[in-house]
């Protein structure tokens, strides 16, 4: 009997929303985990667990893994992109703004949108583009050139754009949207520019907008006081948003990471906490009002923006109640467990070396202990982690993030005169360790590694969240800017800027199989089924690869 | 005669093509910056080629050569943006000395990044002296060919020298010589490896990762070693290369800079 419902649901599923509602409804992205085969957002769900309930993968046959295809970007960018996958089409972007649909299971091409952002716009750190949103039959992506563009899924073509930002002013988008309900959520990316940050809703239907919030409060506004000294660096402060957010339908609540305040390395001229900049924000999801916030670093000195990925977890505490949670891995360098309710600090505790803080008071806020000048801060600008997806599997109830150990850079703050459109970073930056190294290395890699060993090492970390304990650590000589996928087989699949692509046990941390692709992994792995057959998909260089079990 | 001409035109417009053609792909590379105020190594590259041909007539091998001026500061008041900067250069400064230069895109990228980091390039003044007396130290003296090698002679245990000169500041090449170790590269350190089947090699790593590394030995082959693969894998501090502050009076060791400054490779 229950099987016969099962079956009658799944084919109404299939039939109905391709003539009625279009394919992806919102029903659909909320029930994300009850169709492992489809990936329907950014981090796979709305808990941002980047977590897959296929199973089909093991540590027993994994070694059987084989390339089944390969997609080739003409983008000699770094591929960021989380590809979507709906039944059987993946869509995904290349840099800086072109959106391929593909067969899922031959890598053959559907259709090619091509997007070409005006040069006006100037993204600080590469013209990137890390995926799409969708509803319906519409998929939305955000551009370089700060445009919000929806998209046929079938046709490939445009059917509205919106101006979010003025890309002169040094507004981007990078990230990808987060559709909620009948919204399509974006943040706009700046913060070395001197832009004050917001976070914004659009109809998914017509791209009028629905609410807008500002990361930096403005005159009169609950937060305005923390940048204090009654001048203009509110602003320009920055806090930027330019990672996807997540979301609890429960409490309607949608939650997003804020960038660094500017300019960057010099708080001396934002004197305050500079709110929300280093926040996380929860906000109304129907009205973008502020619930509440939680920041991790006052008056940031270090470039350490709160870009991460919320990852929401329930837990059952010992006396049966259900705590609502988020686990948080900063670039600061500590880790954060947070009452997703109220935004009250539960827990927190470093996970790689960090001498900017000795640690966190009661309430979350980090004891600062500033080093002197010419002395290494640990972590450095790039942070301990930074905006890699990490991973918590619901099977080993572990969270998982890729670290930069022993690294740390030399901070020489300047003054530096706000100019509309031009870089506001306020000084400089060097890496320790290397020899001849200029004032900040470049995160994208060439083929010789020939700076990080001794400027720092990159980790996969398992992390226990009911302790913070450091469970097991898988180490890497180059340090790492891919993010991690796990499976409900108790896998864990990432890669690093050697280019090899990882299954590790996330049990333990064992290597159990391992490839290489020859170019830098900067994106996060997903996964997918097609014709009961289950993939995963990871971008290195400037390729997309497809793995698959061996037929 | 005529037959010459057209072959030299032709060949000439080759290599015009391929520099244009290495050109734009360094341009689409160098817009992997991964974040602002950071530079490429290959820009830099690029940039101190660049400079070290044209820019130092006028500004000098140590960017102070103009009375007033000291380029490794890397900050401009008439330039204060990395954009404004390739406006500068690409215009020159009307009424002065600095004249309009015709680069492209990404030799003007590379010349920002080398100009904004060139200060921790350059630290010190470093002195240059005779070309000739430099290279006369260099096979005598200095016995440097034992390891280094220039074109086709000399040792390829060390780094190749053939285009140090486009490669390196002055005042790099003159703590080189002064302080290998702490001049060292960090890829360019000693290793030593024995396979577990017992075969050692001992040479001068080119590249690593997390499960390889790739070494030239001291037969001068190229080995890729497979970690899990050795008994012992040792990584040294220690340069191999001798300190030539003490073995060199400073007119010599400006001599050694001289010749080592006058080596740019096949572009001679």
């Amino acid at each position: 009997m229950t099987r016969h419902i099962a079956a009658i649901t799944i084919t109404s599923l299939l039939a109905v929303p391709a003539l009625v509602e279009g394919q992806v409804t919102y029903e659909r992205i909320l029930n994300a985990a009850d169709e492992p085969e489809n990936w329907l957002t950014y981090s796979g769900s709305y808990d941002s667990q980047r977590h897959t309930g296929l199973n089909q993968i093991t540590a027993d046959n994994v070694t059987d893994l084989e390339l089944k295809w390969v997609h080739q970007a003409d983008s000699l960018q770094a591929f960021e992109t989380s590809p979507l996958v709906v039944d059987g089409i993946m869509y995904l972007t290349e840099a800086p703004n072109t959106v391929v649909a593909l067969d899922a299971k031959l890598g053959r091409v559907f259709w090619v949108y091509e997007y070409t952002p005006s040069n006006e716009s100037r993204p600080c750190c590469g013209a990137v583009n890390r995926g799409l949103g969708i509803l319906g039959d519409t998929l939305f992506m955000a551009t370089l050139d700060a445009n919000l563009i929806a998209i046929d899924i079938w046709s490939g073509q445009p059917i509205w754009m919106k101006d979010v930002a003025d890309p002169e002013l040094g507004y981007a988008m990078t990230l990808a949207p987060l559709v909620l309900k009948d919204k399509v959520v974006v943040g706009v990316a700046g913060g070395e520019y001197g832009i004050r940050g917001f976070i914004a809703a659009f109809d998914a239907e017509t791209g009028d907008e629905s609410w807008r919030f500002y990361t930096i409060p403005g005159p009169g506004e609950p937060g305005h006081e923390t940048w204090e000294g009654g001048g203009d660096a509110w602003e320009h402060g920055g806090a930027s948003v330019w990672l996807t957010g997540s979301y609890d339908p429960e409490l309607n609540l949608t939650y997003w990471g804020i960038g660094n305040p500017g300019p960057d390395w010099n708080p001396d001229q934002r004197p305050g906490d500079n709110l929300y900049s280093d926040c996380v924000v929860a906000l109304d999801a129907d009205t973008g009002e502020l619930k509440w916030y939680f920041q991790f670093t006052p008056n940031d000195d270090y470039d350490f923006d709160a870009v991460q990925i919320p990852v929401l977890v329930d837990y059952t505490s010992p006396n049966g109640q259900t705590l609502k949670l988020m686990l948080w891995g900063n670039r600061n360098g500590f880790f954060y467990v947070l009452d997703r309710e109220g935004g009250r600090f539960v827990s927190g505790s470093p996970y790689v070396d960090v001498n900017w803080a000795e640690g966190l008071d009661d309430s979350g806020r980090p004891v600062e202990t500033p080093q002197p000048a010419g002395s290494p801060t640990f972590p450095g600008i790039f942070g301990g982690t930074n905006w890699y997806s990490p991973s918590y599997s619901p099977s080993t109830g572990l969270f998982y993030l890729s670290a930069w150990e022993s690294y740390g850079a030399i901070m020489e703050p300047a003054e530096v005169e706000y100019q509309p459109g031009r870089i506001f970073m306020g000084g400089r930056t060097r890496p320790t360790g290397v020899a001849g190294a200029p004032r900040l290395p470049g995160l994208g890699r060439g083929h010789v590694n020939n700076w990080t060993a001794e400027a720092g090492r990159g980790a996969v970390k398992a992390i226990d969240p009911t302790t913070g304990q450091e469970m097991w650590k898988f180490e890497m000589t180059d340090v790492t800017t891919s993010g991690i996928l796990t499976t409900a087989s108790d896998l864990l699949f990432t890669g690093g800027r050697e280019g090899y692509f990882h299954a590790l046990d996330a049990t333990n941390g064992e290597l159990l199989w391992k490839t290489t692709l020859g170019g830098m992994i900067a994106n996060g792995p997903i996964a997918y089924g097609v014709d009961g057959n289950q993939f995963v998909a990871v971008a290195a260089g400037n390729g997309l690869f497809v793995f698959g079990l061996r037929d | 005669m005529n037959r010459v001409l057209v072959t030299k035109t032709l060949s000439s417009l080759l290599s015009l093509t391929l520099t244009i053609v290495v050109l734009t792909q360094q341009s689409l590379i160098r817009a992997e910056q991964e974040h602002a105020g950071s530079y490429a190594q290959a820009d830099i590259q690029i940039g101190l080629r660049l400079y070290s041909g044209t820019c130092t007539t006028c500004h000098g091998p140590n960017g102070d050569l103009v009375p007033g001026i000291d380029l490794r500061t890397g900050e401009f008041e008439r330039a204060p943006s990395d954009p404004q900067l390739m406006e500068l250069i690409r215009n020159g400064i009307p009424g002065t000395a600095m004249p309009p230069g015709e680069y492209n895109e990404a030799e003007l990228t590379g010349l920002v990044a080398y100009l904004r980091t060139m200060g921790d390039l350059d630290p010190t003044d470093a002195a240059v002296g005779n070309v000739a007396r430099g290279q006369a130290l260099y096979n005598g003296k200095g016995d440097c060919a034992s390891c280094h090698r220039i074109g086709q002679t000399g040792s390829r245990l060390g780094p190749d020298l053939s285009n140090v000169g486009a490669n390196r500041t002055a005042a790099l090449l003159e703590s080189a010589l002064v302080d290998p170790t702490g001049s060292m590269f960090p890829i360019n350190r000693p290793v030593r490896v024995v396979t577990q089947a017992g075969t050692l090699y001992e040479g001068r790593r080119v590249n690593e990762d997390t499960y390889t590394v790739q070494l030239i030995d001291q037969n001068e082959r190229l080995r890729s070693l497979e970690k899990s693969s050795l008994s012992e894998f040792t990584v040294m501090d220690e340069s191999p290369m001798p300190a030539y502050g003490t073995m060199f009076n400073s007119q010599e060791l400006s001599d050694v800079v001289a010749y080592l400054l006058s080596l740019r490779g096949l572009e001679n």
